[in-house]
């Protein structure tokens, strides 16, 4: 038993030694980690690299571990589905994590669409999320009450009078968090009507910080991974929309058409110059304080901005990202190549 | 059964009639309370019935379901096609494969054919007709499972080759001897399940005498004081409180005070040590205590020290009830994901690990990143991952009942 103890003293030593690290680690937001685990499974397939392990953690979390500091026990890239924050930057540069290099790679959007037979409709984000929360405030905008919107013209006098219907994505899915993201919490964080709740007891209204609750009247369907099942609904029940992945509707724009948010429709050319507002650019950033101490962090990096995984017939793309506008793909590699080191100056540019 | 409650009502009642013409109403009253006596009794006989029956419905569905979902994912399907090694096939994978079937194989075997010809450079030039793996797309259509997400055009190449007998089905060792993937017809449990093993000597290692020693002294040697009595409590009341918080625990201590890797074996065992640490405590002092005193003192009379009396007598009796109660807490700590996330093991990591210090994974946590993906393929891998997690658990737990029951002494 002594040996025992003696063993187990001698590896919890031993593992304070660790200096120089074989894998790379990768921690970050869950919207990127399907692309950037496939990445990294790419590169230990193909290569004599060994495969790069990812976590999930959230662009947040993600964020909160890179920025710990030089050690190689922090993680060496992470990944975020928004832009790193100008405090996650200033906490980056205090920790001595002073060089680092932005990429991104790609789009994340989704599409509000409905029957190619039924009449187009405009929306705004707002108008979205009166639809589909669980609470919403009443007239007044005094109070919240539960949603009792079931005709559109109830929400605003300029839509139609259609019956409200959503198919949705089903709570496990990265769709389903895009449109939580984009559409509820991206508009009640900016609503006093929740947020002093929030404000009012912190630790029980939790949930009105960023509300993202989908109400459960039977108005949003949530519709399992098959969105085969989703068209042939919409086919049916032409007054019905469905929350799809982009890259989806471009595949079945035979079918079903997009409605037009704000007054953009969906398009390669409105998710990449930001005018459509379901959208968001993918990001991952390099510790560059690692790479002479990690091997196959450049080849990780240069195999995730090659065209065979995200260029426009790219393997990511088969799995849903929407590709850069190819100079901005030329940009990055560009960035990359030369490991631009990011200031504070590039925070306040909008991209 | 009921027959006979009837006909010793009837008994009752003829009785009730004789005693009737002279008792008084005292007696009759007391019939009645044993008639609602042995109506409660049978009564209270059905509850338990019921909630036997519903107990093992929900077991019996349990296992059907898993079991039927499961089955699938041990076929994989494979698909015949003309492999051309060409000089081109080294620098880009795709080439060696007509354009037509390029989506049909597995991506994941297309991918490994230049590392394979750099292996074999006296493959380069020739060309084979070869089974190989399908994608997973493929694979759940030839299943016939809804939402396959096969397109329409790559359905007739499938039904073209399945006439003429290029699609087979074959057991999917892929399952047992490869790690985590992103393509579910290249996903296996083998990366996990060393993890595990690797994970659970660890939790071992550190617990069991950790936890044999503790009770020891407890039992043993300690005085019945105030200070003991506080740790008993205490030591109770770890043992009931949720797993996640030991994974706190375990960051806090092990991977941001010692430097312990995060996601690594010896992280994930440390902490899981402590949250089994309770349990083998408490059991083990139970099995001390059902040492006989008697046996004790016949040591001590014969002029044994402490030490050889416990070392010598009471912990051998006692082994096959701290081992029963090790086996238990080590089959809980093999069960358990919720510390393991905070300790960063739920990750994506497809290899195996070759020392504690690599970044690993284990089964729950495997079966959990699989039951998160959307695609139709790892639905059925979670179902089977699920079913090789139970079979250790159960061979574990079957392992202790036998050593309990070989322990079963009388003094």
């Amino acid at each position: 038993m002594k040996k025992i103890i003696l063993a187990t003293a001698t590896l919890l030593i031993a593992a304070h030694a660790v200096e120089a690290r074989e894998q790379i680690k990768i921690v970050g937001s869950s919207t990127v980690y399907p692309f950037s685990s496939y990445t990294a499974e790419a590169l230990g397939a193909t290569t004599d690299f060994k495969t790069p392990v990812v976590e999930s953690t959230g662009s947040g979390g993600g964020m909160k571990l890179f920025c710990a500091g030089n050690g190689m026990d922090t993680p060496d890239m992470t990944n975020a589905s928004r832009r790193m924050k100008a405090k996650e930057f200033k906490k980056c540069q205090k920790n001595g994590v002073k060089y680092i290099t932005e990429m991104v790679v790609g789009y994340d959007g989704i599409a509000i669409a409905q029957s190619k037979g039924a009449q187009p409709l405009n929306l705004t984000r707002k108008e979205m999320m009166l639809a589909v929360a669980a609470e919403v405030p009443n007239k007044e905008g005094t109070a919240l009450i539960a949603n009792p919107y079931h005709y559109w013209n109830e929400i605003s006098e300029t839509l139609p009078k259609r019956k409200i219907t959503i198919y949705g994505p089903p709570a496990s899915s990265g769709t389903r968090d895009a449109f939580e993201d984009m559409i509820l919490k991206g508009i009640t964080k900016k609503m006093p009507v929740y947020t002093d709740l929030y404000k009012a007891d912190k630790v029980k209204n939790k949930k009105y910080k960023k509300f993202h609750n989908i109400r459960q009247d039977g108005v949003y369907v949530p519709s399992g991974e098959n969105d085969n099942l989703i068209v042939k609904k919409l086919a049916k029940d032409t007054a019905s929309l469905g929350i799809f992945g982009y890259s989806y509707l471009v595949e079945n724009s035979d079918s079903i058409a997009a409605a037009t948010i704000e007054g953009v429709a969906p398009s390669p050319e409105a998710v990449q110059n930001g005018s459509y507002k379901l959208s968001r650019s993918l990001y991952f950033y390099i510790k560059q304080s690692h790479i002479k101490k990690v091997p196959g962090m450049l080849e990780y990096a240069n195999l995730f901005l090659s065209e065979q995984m995200v260029g426009d017939d790219g393997e990511c793309a088969d799995i849903g990202l929407i590709p850069l506008p190819e100079a901005m793909r030329d940009h990055y590699r560009d960035n990359l190549k030369n490991l631009t080191r990011m200031k504070p100056s590039d925070l306040k540019q909008k991209h | 059964m009921n027959n006979r409650v009837d006909m010793d009502n009837q008994t009752d009642m003829n009785q009730l009639t004789e005693v009737t013409k002279t008792a008084s109403f005292m007696n009759n009253n007391k019939s009645d309370r044993q008639i609602k006596r042995k109506r409660a009794d049978r009564r209270f006989h059905w509850y338990g019935f019921t909630a036997i029956a519903m107990a093992l419905a929900f077991l019996v569905f349990f296992f059907v379901d898993i079991i039927g979902q499961a089955l699938p994912a041990f076929d994989q399907t494979e698909v015949h096609v003309t492999v051309n090694y060409t000089k081109a096939a080294t620098k880009n994978y795709n080439k060696a494969v007509d354009k037509s079937v390029r989506r049909i194989v597995s991506r994941a075997w297309l991918r490994s054919i230049p590392q394979y010809l750099e292996a074999h450079p006296e493959m380069i030039g020739t060309s084979h007709d070869e089974w190989v793996p399908a994608d997973s797309r493929v694979d759940q259509f030839i299943k016939e499972h809804d939402g396959h997400g096969l397109k329409s055009k790559y359905q007739r190449t499938v039904k073209e080759m399945q006439q003429e007998n290029r699609v087979r089905s074959v057991f999917n060792t892929t399952l047992f001897t490869r790690g985590d993937s992103k393509l579910p017809e290249y996903a296996g449990i083998w990366a996990a399940a060393v993890g595990s093993v690797f994970t659970l000597l660890i939790t071992m290692l550190v617990a069991v005498p950790i936890g044999v020693m503790t009770a020891i002294y407890l039992e043993e040697f300690a005085a019945d004081n105030r200070f003991t009595r506080l740790i008993e409590v205490n030591i109770n009341n770890l043992a009931a409180i949720p797993s996640i918080l030991y994974g706190l625990l375990g960051l806090a201590i092990f991977i941001s005070f010692f430097g312990v890797p995060r996601s690594s074996a010896l992280a994930g065992g440390l902490t899981l040590a402590l949250m089994t640490l309770p349990v083998i405590i408490i059991t083990t002092r139970a099995s001390l205590r059902a040492v006989p005193e008697s046996i004790r003192e016949a040591a001590y009379g014969l002029g044994a020290s402490n030490l050889q009396t416990t070392w010598h007598h009471v912990l051998p009796l006692a082994m096959p009830g701290i081992l029963t109660g090790s086996i238990i807490g080590l089959a809980q700590a093999m069960g358990e994901t919720a510390p393991l996330i905070i300790v960063g093991m739920m990750a994506y990591i497809p290899d195996a690990p070759t020392s504690i210090l690599d970044a690993t994974t284990v089964l729950p946590a495997q079966v959990y990143t699989w039951s998160t993906e959307s695609l139709r393929g790892y639905s059925e891998r979670t179902a089977a991952g699920i079913l090789v997690l139970l079979t250790v658990l159960l061979s574990l737990n079957a392992l202790a009942v036998k050593l309990r029951n070989r322990a079963q002494q009388t003094w």
